[in-house]
C-alpha cells in the first residue's frame, strides 16, 4: 500500500533492456548544463528550445590483471566515504547436476553464512552490523557473484572479511540446514503467486522441462546437496583466473592496487573454466496450454518461443523493433491493450537477448477471466500486426529518440559504469560496445525493423499459457486449439527424517 | 509478498534516515540546497549534485487515500492515473469539441449509474443507457491524441517516468538530460494547472486490473487489506489505496476533477529537483512556469484520529497459499517523540543476519524462512502500525513462529538489550544516511518527505541527534507500552484446502461496464 507503482510493468519491461538496465551506482565530473534565461511564456511545448548537453568525460574504469589470472577493474568516485566491491565467477546455476538442481542457490546462501576458516559465520555477522557493512554472495544462471559494501574507512578490515568468504569458506552444516529449510519453504510456496507460476512454467514450455535454464528445484534435489558438494563446487570454480573484481568508491587507485594485490596475490590459479553446451528445446512449435488456479480473478496470460543471443548480427534492429512494440506507452501493446482497450494493467514484453543462450521472446499480460479470450485475440493480433504492418518511420523515429536521447543515462553513475565494463568483459563484448551502441541504433531503418518482425516473431508457433480460473472464463481455452492442461502439483518430500 | 517487502523496504529507508551525519556534512549539503517558495504556495527544493549530465524531478502532492472517505475510495490513485492523460494541449487535436464530447460521457454515465442502482430498473433500459454511454466514450476518441504526455517525455530521453499513490502522498517522478530542464518544467507545471480527465472509464477499468493484480489475485494482497480495515475502525488508514471494487466501479470523472480541485493546490504540493542544475539560473524559470498555478486554500486538517485501540484484533484467513504471519501494534505518528525509538525497535528485531527475530526464528528454531519487521504502516503522518511478520518453514505452525515472536517481545520488555546492539543501530543509521545520499531521484524523495513531514528538509540530518539520543532504557519503555494485545491486531493466512475457501467478491453487487 505504501507504493502503488503505476507502471511496475513497464518498469519491469525497461529494467529488461539490456544496455538500459540499472547496473550498480555512483557518481562522475560533470559540467553545469546552463539554463536559458527566462523568456516570454511558451505555448507549446515544441517551441522550447534546448541548449547543447555539455561535453561529459565518460568514465572509465583502470583495468589490469594479477599474475594469477585475476582481472581487476578500478574506478575512483569521491563523491561519498564509501567502498563498494563486487566480483563475477565463472560459475552458474545451469551447470548443476539434475539430480542435485538448487546446489548453486545453496551454495551461494552458505558461502556468506557458513563462515570461514578463520571465522564464524555468526562471528561475521557480528562483524559487519557493528560497521553496517555488508558481505553478500549468490549465484545466477551463468555467473556467481560476490560483493562488499562499505564505509571507506572500514575497508581494510572488511576485505579481509571479503576475501575469506569469496576464497576459504567452510559452509558449515547447521547453515546450511538453515538454507535447505529456506529452500524447502521456497518450494512450498511456488504455486502461492500466479505471476510466478506463469512466468516458470512459460520458462519450461520454452527451453523444455529439463533443461538447465528452466528445471525446478525439488525437495528430493534439495535433500540431496550435501556439504561436501558445495565444497567440491567451490574447489572447481572459485579461482582468480575465473574472477573479475571490480572496485567502485572513495579510495586512491595506487593505493587500491596495492591493496587487492596484498590481498588475493597469493591466490594460486586454478584450472580453467570448462565451458559446458546447455541443453535446451530448440524447435519452435505451436501449443495451447493451461494451468488452472481457482482462486484468482485474472488471468496470467504468457505467449512466445525462443529469442536470440546477444551476438547475433540483428540485435540492434531488435532493439529497435522492441521498443515500438512495447517501449513504455507509447508502444504498441500498453497504447492498444492498456490504454485503448482497458483490457489489462500491464502488458509488454519483447524478443529477448541472452549471452551464452538463446533468450525467450515472450509476451505477457494479466486481463479479468471474463476477458480472457478477448485479451490473447488483442496479444497475438498486436505480435502480427508487428509483421504484417510493420514500424512507421513516425514509430521509428520516436523508438530511436527514446533510446538515444536517454543514451547518457548509462553513465548516470560510476558504479553503473564499473558493472557494465565487468559484464562485457565477462561474456566477451567489446569494451566500446556501449558507445558503438548509439551508432548501431542510429543506423536502423524502417525496412529493416520490418524485416526483423518478420524472421523473429512467429505469432503461428508461438506457445501460449494461461493460468487461470477457466470456469470464469469469456470462452475456452479449446478456441485456440488442442490444450494440454499442466499439472503443477509439488512432489512430496522423500521420505525420511525431516526437521 | 511484494507488498509486504516493498513496504519493509520503504520503512527501513525511513529508518536510515532517522540518523545524522555530523553537523559538518549538513552544513556541506545545505552549502548545494536552495529552498524557494512561490508566492502561490508551490515549494522548491534544489539541490546541485553535478556528478553527470542528468537532473531528477519529484513532485510530492500533500494527498492520498488518507483523503478519501467512503464511497470515493481508490481515488487518489485514480487522479494518478489521470495525471498521465494530458491537457488542453497535449494530448488533443481539438480540445473544445473534446471538452463538448467529454460532457456528453458525464451526462451518459449519470444517466446509466442511475437506472443500474434503480431496483426497479428494466433491464433492456439500463443496457440502453450503457451503450449511450459506451458510444459517447467511442466518440470522445476522435479528439485524442492518444498517451502523447508520456511520448514527449520518451522522446526527449526520460528515464524511471512512474507515480506512486499511497496513504499520505501522491508523487509523480521522472529523469531527463539536464539539457532538457525546460521541458520538465512546462510538462509538470501545465499537468497540474490544466489536467484533461480525458479516457477516464477505460483507464478505471485498467484500475481495476491492477486491482485484481494487487489484491484480488494476491493471497498477501488479500490478507493485507483485511489487517488494515481491522486494525483502523475510524481512521481512513483502514482504507486499501487501490480502492474497493465497488467503489471503482462507481466514482464518476467529476468526482476526480473535485479530488484535484481540492488537493492539488500549490501550497499542497513540494518539489524537489536533484542533479546537474544551477538554482540561480533555474529560479526564473520556474517562476514563470509554475508561478502560472492559482494559489488556493490549503486543504482542512483531517478530523479523524483513530482512537484508542481497547481490544485484540484477530484475522484468519483461510486461502490455498501457505502460511504467513503478521501482527501489526498501534503506534503515534511520525512526528511523536518516541518516533526514534519505535525505529530503533523495529531495528533491533528485525536488520540484518544479528537481528533478535531472525537469531530466534530463521538461525536457532529454523521455524521461519524469513522475518522482518517495520514501522510506518499503511503511512506515518498519523497513528499507524509497527509492523512484525514471518513466513513458517514447512511443517512449522503460525502459533510456533508467534510464539517466537513474542517471546523476542517479551525479552524487549523484560531485559535491556546490550550495548553491542545499540551501537549497531545507531551505526547503521549513519552509513544508512551516507547511502542514501548517492543517487538523484532517492535524493529527492527523501527532501520532498522531511519537508511536508516537519516543514524543513534539514530534519533529514537533524533526525541524527534523536537516534543518537535513544538510550536502553528508552528502549524498554517503548516496548512496555506499545506491545500490548489490546493494542495488536493479528493477521494470517491459514492454508486449507481450496474448497473451504469463501471467494473474493469482485463485482460488490453492481454490474458496469465488464463482459
Amino acid at each position: 500500500m505504501n507504493s502503488m507503482m503505476m507502471k511496475s510493468g513497464w518498469k519491469a519491461m525497461r529494467a529488461l533492456l539490456a544496455v538500459r538496465a540499472p547496473l550498480v551506482l555512483m557518481a562522475l565530473l560533470a559540467p553545469i548544463v546552463p539554463i536559458p534565461p527566462a523568456t516570454a511564456q511558451v505555448e507549446d511545448y515544441r517551441d522550447i528550445e534546448f541548449p547543447e548537453l555539455q561535453d561529459f568525460e565518460i568514465p572509465r574504469p583502470e583495468t589490469f590483471a594479477l599474475d594469477n589470472g585475476l582481472e581487476v577493474f578500478l574506478l575512483e568516485d569521491r563523491e561519498l566515504p564509501l567502498i563498494e566491491v563486487v566480483a563475477r565467477i565463472r560459475t552458474g546455476s545451469v551447470y548443476e547436476p539434475a539430480d542435485k538442481t538448487g546446489l548453486a542457490g545453496l551454495l551461494g546462501a552458505v558461502q556468506r553464512t557458513g563462515g570461514t576458516r578463520t571465522m564464524t559465520g555468526d562471528e561475521i555477522d557480528d562483524f559487519l552490523e557493528a560497521r553496517a557493512a555488508s558481505v553478500e554472495t549468490n549465484v545466477g544462471n551463468t555467473v556467481g557473484f560476490a560483493s562488499m559494501d562499505c564505509l571507506a574507512g572500514d575497508f581494510d578490515e572488511v576485505l579481509t572479511v571479503f576475501h575469506d568468504i569469496l576464497r576459504f569458506p567452510v559452509f558449515a552444516e547447521d547453515k546450511l540446514e538453515i538454507a535447505r529449510a529456506q529452500a524447502r519453504s521456497q518450494i512450498a510456496r511456488r504455486n502461492d503467486s500466479v505471476g510466478a507460476i506463469a512466468a516458470r512454467e512459460f520458462s519450461r514450455l520454452i527451453y523444455g522441462p529439463q533443461s538447465p535454464m528452466s528445471r525446478l528445484t525439488e525437495y528430493a534435489t534439495v535433500a540431496a546437496v550435501s556439504r561436501g558438494d558445495l565444497a567440491e563446487w567451490h574447489a572447481r570454480y572459485y579461482h582468480p583466473n575465473n574472477i573479475f573484481l571490480g572496485v567502485v568508491g572513495d579510495f586512491d587507485s595506487a593505493s587500491m592496487k596495492r591493496k587487492i594485490q596484498a590481498a588475493f596475490g597469493n591466490w594460486p590459479e586454478g584450472a580453467e573454466f570448462d565451458e559446458v553446451a546447455i541443453e535446451y528445446r530448440k524447435e519452435h512449435k505451436a501449443g495451447v496450454y493451461f494451468i488452472e488456479k481457482s482462486d484468482v480473478t485474472q488471468a496470467n496470460v504468457r505467449l512466445g518461443h525462443l529469442g536470440i543471443t546477444m551476438d547475433n548480427p540483428d540485435f540492434f534492429p531488435l532493439q529497435v523493433m522492441n521498443e515500438v512494440l512495447s517501449g513504455g506507452f507509447s508502444g504498441r501493446l500498453l497504447r492498444n491493450i492498456r490504454s485503448e482497450k482497458g483490457l489489462a494493467y500491464s502488458a509488454g514484453g519483447r524478443v529477448g537477448a541472452s549471452y551464452t543462450y538463446p533468450g525467450v521472446a515472450g509476451f505477457s499480460l494479466q486481463t479479468k477471466s471474463e476477458t480472457m479470450g478477448e485479451a490473447v485475440d488483442a496479444l497475438y493480433e498486436e505480435l502480427e500486426g508487428m509483421i504484417s504492418n510493420p514500424a512507421t518511420e513516425e514509430e521509428l523515429g520516436r523508438a530511436k529518440d527514446t533510446i538515444l536521447n536517454s543514451f547518457i543515462f548509462n553513465y548516470a553513475s560510476k558504479g553503473q559504469v564499473l558493472a557494465q565494463q565487468m559484464l562485457y568483459a565477462y561474456y566477451g563484448l567489446p569494451v566500446d560496445f556501449l558507445e558503438t551502441y548509439r551508432s548501431n541504433i542510429e543506423k536502423v531503418k524502417t525496412a529493416d525493423v520490418a524485416r526483423v518482425a518478420e524472421d523473429y516473431l512467429h505469432p503461428e508457433k508461438a506457445k501460449l499459457l494461461v493460468v487461470g480460473r477457466a470456469e470464469d472464463f469469456d470462452r475456452p481455452m479449446s478456441s485456440f486449439g488442442e490444450v494440454t492442461e499442466i499439472d503443477i502439483s509439488i512432489p512430496s518430500p522423500p521420505a525420511g527424517p525431516s526437521d | 509478498m511484494r507488498r509486504l517487502v516493498r513496504s519493509a523496504a520503504f520503512a527501513l529507508g525511513g529508518l536510515a534516515l532517522a540518523v545524522v551525519l555530523p553537523a559538518q556534512d549538513l552544513a556541506n549539503f545545505e552549502k548545494n540546497l536552495t529552498r524557494h517558495t512561490l508566492d502561490n504556495g508551490l515549494t522548491f527544493l534544489i539541490y546541485e549534485r553535478p556528478v553527470a549530465p542528468v537532473v531528477s524531478f519529484y513532485t510530492y502532492v500533500n494527498a492520498g487515500s488518507a483523503q478519501e472517505v467512503a464511497g470515493i475510495t481508490g481515488l487518489a490513485h485514480m487522479f494518478e492515473h489521470m495525471a498521465f492523460k494530458g491537457t488542453s494541449r497535449i494530448g488533443t487535436t481539438d480540445i473544445d469539441s473534446e471538452r463538448a464530447a467529454l460532457a456528453e460521457i458525464d451526462e451518459a454515465y449519470h444517466a446509466y449509474d442511475r437506472s443500474r442502482r434503480d431496483l426497479g430498473a428494466d433491464p433492456e433500459e439500463v443496457a440502453r443507457l450503457e451503450k449511450v454511454w459506451k458510444d459517447a466514450r467511442e466518440k470522445a476518441t476522435e479528439f485524442l491524441t492518444r498517451d502523447e504526455f508520456s511520448e514527449i517525455i520518451d522522446r526527449a530521453g526520460g528515464v524511471g517516468l512512474n507515480a506512486s499513490t499511497a496513504s499520505d502522498k501522491t508523487d509523480y517522478f521522472y529523469s531527463l538530460p539536464a539539457s532538457k530542464v525546460e521541458l520538465w518544467a512546462y510538462l509538470e507545471s501545465e499537468r497540474f494547472l490544466d489536467p484533461v480527465l480525458r479516457e477516464f472509464y477505460t483507464e478505471r477499468d485498467v484500475v481495476m486490473e491492477e486491482r485484481r493484480l494487487r489484491v484480488d489475485s494476491a493471497p498477501i494482497g488479500r490478507l493485507i487489506e483485511q489487517m488494515l480495515a481491522t486494525a483502523f475502525i475510524a481512521h481512513p488508514y483502514g482504507y486499501p489505496t487501490i480502492g474497493y471494487m465497488s467503489d471503482l466501479e462507481s466514482f464518476s470523472r467529476e468526482d476526480a476533477q473535485a479530488f484535484y480541485d481540492k488537493y492539488y493546490v500549490p501550497s499542497n504540493m513540494t518539489i524537489a529537483i536533484v542533479g546537474a542544475v544551477n538554482a540561480e539560473e533555474l529560479l526564473p524559470m520556474l517562476e514563470k512556469y509554475f508561478g502560472r498555478l492559482p494559489a488556493g486554500d490549503k486543504p482542512p486538517a483531517l478530523r479523524t484520529v483513530e482512537p484508542r485501540q481497547i481490544a485484540e484484533r484477530i484475522i484468519r484467513m483461510p486461502d490455498a497459499a501457505q502460511p504467513i504471519y503478521v501482527e501489526g501494534y498501534l503506534r503515534p505518528e511520525a512526528t511523536h517523540p518516541d518516533d526514534a525509538v519505535y525505529d530503533a525497535i523495529v531495528d533491533v528485531l528485525s536488520t540484518g543476519r544479528t537481528s533478535r527475530l531472525y537469531r530466534s526464528l530463521v538461525r536457532d528454531r529454523k521455524i521461519a524462512a524469513q522475518t522482518g519487521a517495520f514501522n510506518g504502516f499503511p503511512g506515518n503522518k498519523y497513528q499507524n502500525l509497527m509492523l512484525l511478520f514471518a513466513f513458517p518453514t514447512p511443517d512449522h505452525s503460525n502459533q510456533e513462529v508467534q510464539d517466537a515472536i513474542r517471546s523476542e517481545i517479551e525479552r524487549l520488555k523484560t531485559e535491556l538489550i546490550s550495548d553491542q546492539e545499540l551501537a549497531m543501530v545507531k551505526t547503521r543509521a549513519k552509513a544508512g544516511l551516507v547511502r542514501s545520499l548517492a543517487d538523484n531521484t532517492g535524493i529527492g524523495r527523501q527532501l520532498a518527505a522531511y519537508e511536508v513531514l516537519y516543514g524543513d528538509w534539514r530534519e533529514l540530518f537533524r533526525s541524527v541527534d534523536r537516534i543518537e539520543l535513544v538510550t536502553k532504557e528508552d528502549i524498554q519503555r517503548v516496548a512496555r507500552e506499545a506491545f500490548n494485545p489490546v493494542n495488536r491486531t493479528v493477521a494470517m493466512i491459514v492454508n486449507v484446502e481450496p474448497a473451504e475457501i469463501v471467494a473474493t467478491d469482485e463485482t460488490g453487487g453492481s454490474e458496469s461496464s465488464e463482459g
